[in-house]
């Protein structure tokens, strides 16, 4: 059974593959052949070599010769019907369909072998040998009789003209080096010792200009097939990377891993990157860069050691409390056991330095914007400004002698003949203020926000800033009760004033100049240019020769008055606004507050000697001081006398570094 | 008074400089010729320091050679060579296009060819020269060779490139020169030291290439047709060193099978074949030359020494030892790594020629297995995955073969090509591995019974910590209790631990100073503390991650021991 099948199946093949081949090469051929043999009948189609599916919706096929139809024969073959055929008739594989009469001829064994001679490529013909003997009409064999008889032409024996015309073509393209001989092929190897005689001199100075490429960067633990752990992307970190530009990743690629060499793949990007490095070579500018290769050690500069410096404050040693709003000034007396502060709860509060007792509270009717200790060791006066007002206090406080001295100097004014107007109203307090140790009451046409107190201890000038008015700042003379405007003009808003301690000069900060007047003189000295945008705050040294001034961009510039109107050095050491700023009376030393909370010391040596250049060192940055409200520390001011500084601030405490 | 009117841009760096177009212009050359040109002669921009002056006043973006450079150019015969090319194409055209079949058969015939030589030796005027920039030669070359020999480029340049870097593979072999190989996600790192010079090249994996079309393969084949050319003048000059004969011609005992293959298998065989003579015994540089007088020679000399005595056992690696090569393993590169440090390797017959020994033999010492299980396993000999050997090469000793068995998870592969400087973070197993070259066995079971006791501590302080707070509970109570009544108690003196002050103290100078610093310094000084800080940062960063992922593998395998 098995065997039928495979014969079958066999069969099927071969009557597949000659239906093929008849219909593809042999078509015309055949069909000759094939009419010549039902010649009896010789129902010849006219139609001619057409596709025959023009025909295909009509009921005939073509012509005969004498123009009849040939009607299609009746088939109602379906599929199954021809595969019946096909299993059943054992001449179907030698059965072909003809399209021009529509009939199925059935090949004869002769015309299967012409098929199968055909397809072989072999002659039709069964008989033709076509390896017949090969006889040679002209052999080197001179023959007695020519094999023609044909007389020799006339131009077998006259040169051509059409050969020398091209031969003389070419002749004159060989003359004017249009046709050019073969090159000969090279012998040389294509590769040989190129290096053999080095000679140090070719180096040309292109060599020594030109700028190698530098070499791919060597790969790191990351881009390993199987990397330690931690070298792999978290899916945050992953997803950063996939969202990143791909100029601005870290990494060019994903780090992986895969358990075994086998499991990796190609890296799809490799050819890429070698081209990027293709370009990289012959597009990319290339720059020596010098690479700074400093110790950061080294960038420091050497500074004497603040241990031999000292003294200078360096601890937190006492905290007065007892404001309970930011303390504005704060001012020590001239003997250096009391110290005054003056807040915005509107009280001014007496300390005794060394216990931190309050000893007198004192309300007044506002603020208090400023106090001042007046620096005459036998006066016993404060002046405090609040609003308006300016009221100088007797505290009582210290030696009683001092006190009542300074309340008889007070009362022993006598009223000039002529009273002059004048644009402050001077006021002795009664009743209660009087009690509280009020002397004398100032009051102004504007609100006052500085008083600072001549050395001598009479004269007082006040600050009231206000943008281009003539009248900015006053000067009170106490003894006398009298008042001046020193300026008739003022330019730009004057900030904070101070008097000279030794000469007499009156120095004015406005926004951004410091200017320097001479009292005596009336004029201009000098205008320094503190070279920052809002001057907060000035104090001058008790020698008189440099000037310190803090601003609200965190600056403190320090002046040489001999030397230049610009600041000899600028310090940039606070991260915030300097609110104050104070110099020692005897030791170098000055500090400066700011509002992020911090008191830096300085010492500030000025030598003798001109030729040595004054040394400024940091040597103490105190802390303690909460900020409030963005504020940090308000004011600061030196003991008289020890190397203590004290510092208010805006979260209502006065504090002693020691 | 007197003298001209200077004009603008007719002096100084306006007249140094040229733009890329005019340059092109200069030199005739279309854009394509310009850029073979620039390629082969090694000509690159510039970016001049005031690019709006060199620019005549204009911003707009433009590529500036220098001048000298494109004038330098403008005498190199291989410009004559691109024109004259240029014209036998189009006479060519002309003549196909007129059928005239002959005279196209003479032009061909006269097909106008250039030469590389006297560029590489313009370019490279010493052979150390052109061997320090091989680099990119080689990875080009590697990479070209394993292109498929259909389009992107002639087959004639795949054949030279994969003959060429079968040369060079062999010369690495026979002078044992290959110091660090690293397996990437990219391809494979090899560095080889040649004549004093460290050479990196990397091949890919071997994969059939996904062609990008955002590719420019002109410009690479350029780049390749400089690269074989030189490589093949450094590949001469080597095997001269070695007094051999370049090209060298493959001798192989079983010419039948020769017949088989073609060129290039045939190159193939023989890259893993030893043609070249094995190592010669003289020395391979010259002895540096002393420099300095005797006293620094006592150190130097022993640190020298050192090295070369390192340098000696490492190229003495796999000496004596077997390797059969399982099929799945990539065998290029494992044999030519192993011939390298002097090893014996095969693989099975009917993979690839070559193949020396069968997997029966007895003598057989390492069984280089890429898959889970082997099923046919022969007791004496080891069975290690194919990293061992390029770990062992890294870390120059034989490493313990354990963590290498066939089936076992893998230790990282680290890279050889970092050294980490003091701050930068590294990875566990590196210190393993220094701990490992210096001698020192790693014993594990310890560490653990040490991080049990290090549990049990933590507890006893956590207990201590509890106790604490209970005094402080009491103590507060009794404050509030006894908050009225005010009493002076004797102050307990604070220890004042001096090295911490000292220690503060001159932080706090320090910091002081650096308030004082010019502004340019401290600039500079805040840049560099910057990337201090920064690398400081990205290393905790990792040991963090790190000590995480450590932490919670162990949870996991507590986990599994408790099921």
């Amino acid at each position: 059974c098995c065997g039928l099948l495979a014969a079958l199946s066999l069969h099927i093949t071969f009557s597949l593959s000659l239906s093929l081949s008849l219909s593809l090469s042999l078509s015309l051929s055949l069909s000759l052949s094939l009419s010549l043999a039902f010649c009896s009948q010789d129902i010849r189609n006219t139609v001619g070599n057409i596709p025959m599916e023009w025909y295909k919706d009509y009921p005939h096929i073509g012509y005969d010769l004498d123009g009849k139809k040939i009607f299609k024969p009746i088939r109602n073959k379906d599929e199954l019907d021809e595969f019946l055929d096909k299993m059943e008739n054992p001449d179907y594989w030698r059965t072909i369909h003809d399209k021009m009469t529509g009939t199925d001829v059935c090949l004869s064994d002769e015309q299967v072998d012409l098929v199968h001679r055909l397809q072989q490529g072999k002659f039709g013909d069964v008989n033709f040998n076509e390896y017949e003997p090969a006889i040679d009409f002209f052999s080197n064999e001179v023959m007695i009789h020519p094999v023609t008889n044909r007389p020799a032409d006339k131009r077998s024996f006259i040169p051509s003209l059409i050969e020398k015309e091209k031969v003389g073509k070419l002749v004159h393209a060989i003359k004017m080096g249009w046709i050019k001989p073969r090159r000969p092929k090279e012998t040389a190897p294509q590769y040989y010792d190129l290096w053999a005689k080095e000679d140090p001199n070719a180096i040309l100075g292109r060599h020594k200009m030109h700028i190698p490429a530098p070499k791919m960067r060597l790969p790191g633990h990351e881009e390993s097939y199987n990397p330690p752990p931690e070298y792999l992307l978290t899916d945050e970190e992953r997803q950063v990377w996939e969202q990143q530009d791909p100029d601005e990743r870290k990494l060019s690629f994903l780090p992986q891993k895969y358990l075994s060499l086998r499991a990796v793949p190609a890296f799809s990007r490799f050819i890429q990157e070698r081209f990027e490095r293709c370009l990289d070579l012959y597009l990319c500018p290339r720059q020596r860069k010098m690479r700074v290769n400093v110790n950061p050690e080294d960038l420091i500069p050497k500074l004497p050691r603040p241990r031999d410096l000292q003294p200078f404050p360096t601890l937190q040693s006492l905290v007065y409390h007892g404001h309970s709003s930011l303390i504005r000034s704060i001012s020590i007396s001239p003997s250096g056991q009391w110290l005054v502060s003056g807040s915005d709860d509107c009280t001014v509060r007496f300390w005794e330095v060394c216990t931190t007792r309050c000893l007198k509270t004192m309300e007044v009717g506002g603020p208090v914007k400023s106090v001042a200790w007046n620096p005459a060791p036998s006066i016993s006066l404060v002046a405090v400004s609040y609003g308006e007002n300016v009221i100088l206090v007797n505290p009582g406080l210290g030696d009683r002698l001092i006190c009542s001295a300074t309340d008889q100097l007070i009362s022993s004014y006598e009223e000039p003949e002529e009273v002059k107007d004048q644009q402050v109203q001077w006021a002795v307090p009664e009743g209660k203020a009087q009690e509280q140790g009020q002397r004398l009451i100032l009051t102004h046409p504007k609100a006052v926000k500085q008083v600072s107190w001549h050395g001598r201890g009479d004269y007082l000038a006040c600050v009231m800033p206000d943008d281009g008015s003539s009248l900015q700042v006053v000067i009170h003379q106490v003894s006398r009760r009298r008042t001046q405007n020193p300026f008739h003009r003022n330019k730009g808003a004057v900030q904070c004033v101070s008097f000279h301690p030794s000469r007499p000069y009156f120095l004015v900060a406005t926004q951004r100049y410091v200017r320097v007047y001479n009292l005596i003189k009336q004029e201009l000295t000098k205008k320094l240019m503190a070279n920052c945008k809002w001057i907060s705050s000035m104090a001058v040294h008790p020698g008189g020769d440099n000037v310190i001034c803090g601003s609200y961009d965190c600056r403190l510039a320090w002046f040489d008055l001999d030397l230049s109107t610009k600041p000899y050095k600028v310090l940039r050491h606070h991260k915030k606004a300097l609110r104050g700023v104070a110099y020692h009376k005897h030791y170098p030393l000055f500090a400066s507050g700011s509002d992020d909370g911090t008191v830096i010391v300085c010492h500030g040596m000025v030598y003798n000697d001109l030729l040595q250049n004054p040394l400024i060192v940091p040597v103490k940055v105190l802390k303690g001081h909460i900020i409030t409200h963005d504020l940090g520390v308000l004011d600061v001011a030196f003991h008289p006398t020890q190397p203590w500084v004290f510092s208010s601030g805006a979260d209502g405490t006065v504090r002693l570094f020691t | 008074m007197g003298g001209l009117q200077k004009k603008k841009y007719e002096s100084g760096s306006a007249t140094n400089y040229i733009s890329r177009n005019k340059a092109r212009k200069k030199l005739s050359l279309s854009l394509a010729d310009f850029r073979r040109l620039c390629i082969l002669k090694g000509i690159y921009p510039h970016e001049p320091k005031h690019k709006k002056k060199v620019n005549k006043g204009s911003t707009a973006q433009r590529t500036f050679y220098l001048l000298k450079d494109i004038r330098f150019l403008m005498h190199e015969p291989i410009v004559g060579k691109f024109r004259e090319y240029k014209i036998f194409v189009r006479k060519l055209r002309k003549a196909y296009g007129k059928a005239e079949w002959g005279t196209a058969e003479k032009l061909r015939g006269n097909k106008p060819g250039y030469k590389l030589d006297h560029i590489i030796k313009e370019r490279y005027p010493t052979f150390i020269d052109a061997l320090r920039d091989v680099d990119d030669a080689l990875s080009m070359c590697f990479l070209f060779s394993t292109f498929p020999r259909t389009g992107k480029c002639h087959v004639q340049t795949i054949e030279l490139c994969r003959r060429l870097s079968v040369e060079w593979m062999n010369y690495i072999i026979t002078l044992r020169s290959l110091r660090k190989v690293f397996l990437s996600i990219k391809g494979i790192y090899y560095q080889a030291e040649v004549l004093g010079q460290i050479i990196t090249w990397l091949v890919p994996y071997q994969f059939a290439h996904d062609h990008p079309t955002d590719v420019d393969y002109r410009v690479m084949a350029t780049f390749t047709e400089l690269y074989t050319t030189l490589l093949g003048f450094i590949n001469f000059r080597l095997y001269q060193t070695l007094n051999l004969v370049y090209p060298p011609k493959v001798t192989h005992s079983q010419p039948a099978v020769m017949l088989h293959f073609d060129l290039l298998s045939d190159y193939l065989t023989s890259a893993l074949l030893p043609f070249l003579p094995p190592r010669f015994a003289e020395p391979r540089w010259p002895p540096v030359p002393r420099p300095g007088g005797l006293q620094e020679d006592g150190e130097k000399l022993a640190e020298r020494l050192k090295a070369r005595q390192d340098q000696d056992r490492q190229e003495k690696l796999f000496e004596g030892l077997k390797f059969f090569l399982n099929r799945e393993v990539p065998r290029e590169s494992l044999a030519f790594v192993l011939r390298c440090f002097g090893a014996q390797v095969s693989w099975d017959k009917s993979l690839c020629i070559g193949s020396t020994y069968d997997v029966t033999d007895e003598t057989i010492t390492h069984h280089v297995v890429d898959r889970p299980s082997l099923e046919k396993q022969y007791i004496n000999r080891y069975y290690v995955q194919p990293q061992w050997v390029y770990d062992c090469v890294n870390a120059r000793m034989l490493l313990p073969v354990e963590d290498y068995f066939v089936g076992v998870t893998l230790p990282p592969h680290l890279s050889p090509f970092v050294e980490e400087k003091e701050g930068d973070y590294v990875p566990p197993e590196k210190l393993k591995l220094l701990a490992l070259q210096k001698g020192e066995r790693p014993e594990q079971e310890e560490e653990e019974e040490e991080e049990d006791n290090d549990d049990s501590e933590e507890e006893e302080d956590e207990d201590q910590s509890d106790d604490e707070d209970e005094l402080k509970g009491m103590e507060e109570k009794q404050a509030l209790g006894k908050a009225s009544s005010v009493k002076v108690t004797p102050g307990e003196a604070k220890p004042v631990n001096r090295q911490r002050a000292e220690q503060e103290a001159k932080a706090e100078e320090k910091r002081l100073a650096v308030m004082m610093m010019k502004k340019r310094d401290k600039y500079l000084y805040d840049k560099i503390m910057f990337g201090k800080k920064r690398s400081v940062r990205e290393a905790n960063k990792m040991s963090a991650k790190r000590k995480a992922l450590d932490e919670a593998s162990k949870a996991n395998k507590k986990k599994k021991l408790k099921k």
